[in-house]
């Protein structure tokens, strides 16, 4: 567990030929803390969540994700301990949801037992042999919410996680919050649906033109 | 977790999803069998003629439909699942080598599938077609390693569908020269070590640029 803050931005931008997608973005985000992020469509907020995921350096300013520096060699020791669901689903669509899970188990030296224990959490212990590509969006959102039991994350970064969800999925994402943020983790969440994340998170921020009015 | 550990699984992944969609058993295999009747119902019978350009016109459609193997979109892990590998720590040069291996086994079918229509309708009469057991692995895994190294480079630049298959001719040149050229000093009874020399020493070169830049190259993918 690194000291200080678990994600912290100074002065961060993020530039595409022709567009700026973040500028002078200020954003700290402490240890057992969950903080949701609001914004118009095309603000930034996706963006700000791959980037804080270590998926790609800032183009200006620093920033460090637990521990580790954005752009530097040391953040793919990090990598692991992130979280991430994104708006589409992280899944492989021609394997079943057992496989899905069974490659990341795979992957990360676990036992196939935790996968399928994480399938039948989210209640997909009877569908873990159909494949992705013939599951509806929630099934595929469920699957993504298993993954992440089975990972057990230290930073979780959840980008419209509550979309097509029925109401018992989207206790799930509550719990998945709740359960990290109470480990001494932390959590970003992106969302459109205000009242529903503010009650989940301790704090709110709100992108508008690729900046975060009166951060951290 | 090793990167030869992390290979095995991404193939794995690669082949029982190749499996599923069929794009080469079920699309690209029989449509390369049909190219290689195409030219003898143009040709006609003129048998001598046929067994003269044979193996030519068997690795231009194995260049040609090596193309629609290697950027098989079972081959394209992009976006979020790129994503999750990342997040997964799996080593860009596993996912590499991972895809470049699972395009060489289906290469490999493609050839021995179209290489037995081949003797069939062009009769090439080899001499030691022993041979062919090197020759066709090692073309299939220089063209399997172009086809990933090539839509890793597009993928970086974000242009992967258009650039791919116009960086596979170029790069793929030596291999098809030491390929046809070997299969041609087999067919005439001349020796053919110093074709297939050039086969193998292609093949390694490419392989170190693929695994040496599969992390820059995924690092700049926007």
């Amino acid at each position: 567990m690194p000291d200080g803050p678990l994600v912290e931005l100074e002065r961060v931008g993020v530039r595409r030929p022709g567009a700026v997608i973040l500028r002078d973005l200020r954003l700290t985000v402490s240890a057992g803390e969950a903080v949701g992020v609001f914004g118009a469509n095309g603000s930034g907020k996706t963006t700000l969540l791959r980037l804080v995921a270590t998926l790609f350096p800032p183009s200006d300013g620093v920033g460090r994700v637990l521990g580790a520096a954005l752009g530097e060699p040391g953040v793919e020791a990090v990598r692991r301990r992130i979280g991430f669901v994104g708006h589409q689903p992280a899944l492989f669509p021609l394997l079943t949801l057992e496989e899905n899970m069974l490659l990341v188990a795979d992957l990360l030296g676990k036992p196939p037992g935790d996968a399928r224990d994480a399938l039948e959490a989210v209640g997909l212990g009877g569908a873990v042999h159909r494949r992705v590509s013939a599951c509806s969006n929630g099934m595929k959102r469920r699957a993504e919410f298993a993954r992440l039991l089975m990972t057990r994350p230290q930073l979780l970064l959840l980008d419209e996680a509550h979309v097509g969800l029925d109401a018992a999925a989207g206790v799930l994402v509550e719990s998945l919050v709740s359960t990290v943020v109470g480990d001494g983790g932390a959590a970003l969440v992106v969302s459109h649906e205000t009242e529903r994340i503010t009650a989940l998170v301790d704090r709110t921020v709100r992108v508008e033109a690729g900046t975060i009015e009166g951060a951290p | 977790m090793n990167i030869r550990r992390q290979t095995a699984i991404l193939l794995r992944r690669e082949l029982r999803s190749e499996l599923r969609a069929g794009e080469v058993s079920l699309v690209a295999i029989p449509f390369g069998a049909i190219a290689m009747l195409l030219v003898p119902m143009a040709v006609g019978t003129d048998t001598p003629l046929l067994v003269r350009i044979g193996p030519g016109i068997f690795w231009s459609v194995v260049l040609l439909f090596g193309v629609v193997v290697t950027q098989r979109q079972t081959a394209d892990v992009g976006g979020p699942q790129l994503d999750l590998l990342r997040l997964l720590g799996v080593d860009p040069a596993a996912r590499f080598a991972a895809t470049a291996l699972a395009g060489a086994a289906l290469l490999l079918a493609f050839e021995l599938v179209v290489g037995l229509v081949t003797v069939v309708l062009y009769d090439p009469a080899l001499d030691d077609p022993i041979w062919l057991a090197a020759i066709l692995p090692a073309a299939a895994f220089g063209l399997a390693v172009v086809g990933t190294l090539a839509g890793n480079i597009a993928a970086g630049v974000g242009t992967r569908v258009t650039l791919a298959p116009l960086l596979v001719a170029p790069l793929a040149i030596p291999i098809l020269l030491g390929a046809a050229q070997a299969t041609e000093g087999l067919r005439l009874g001349e020796s053919i070590l110093a074709w297939l020399l050039l086969l193998v020493i292609t093949d390694l070169v490419l392989a170190a640029a693929g695994v040496l830049t599969a992390r820059p190259l995924e690092e700049a993918a926007p």
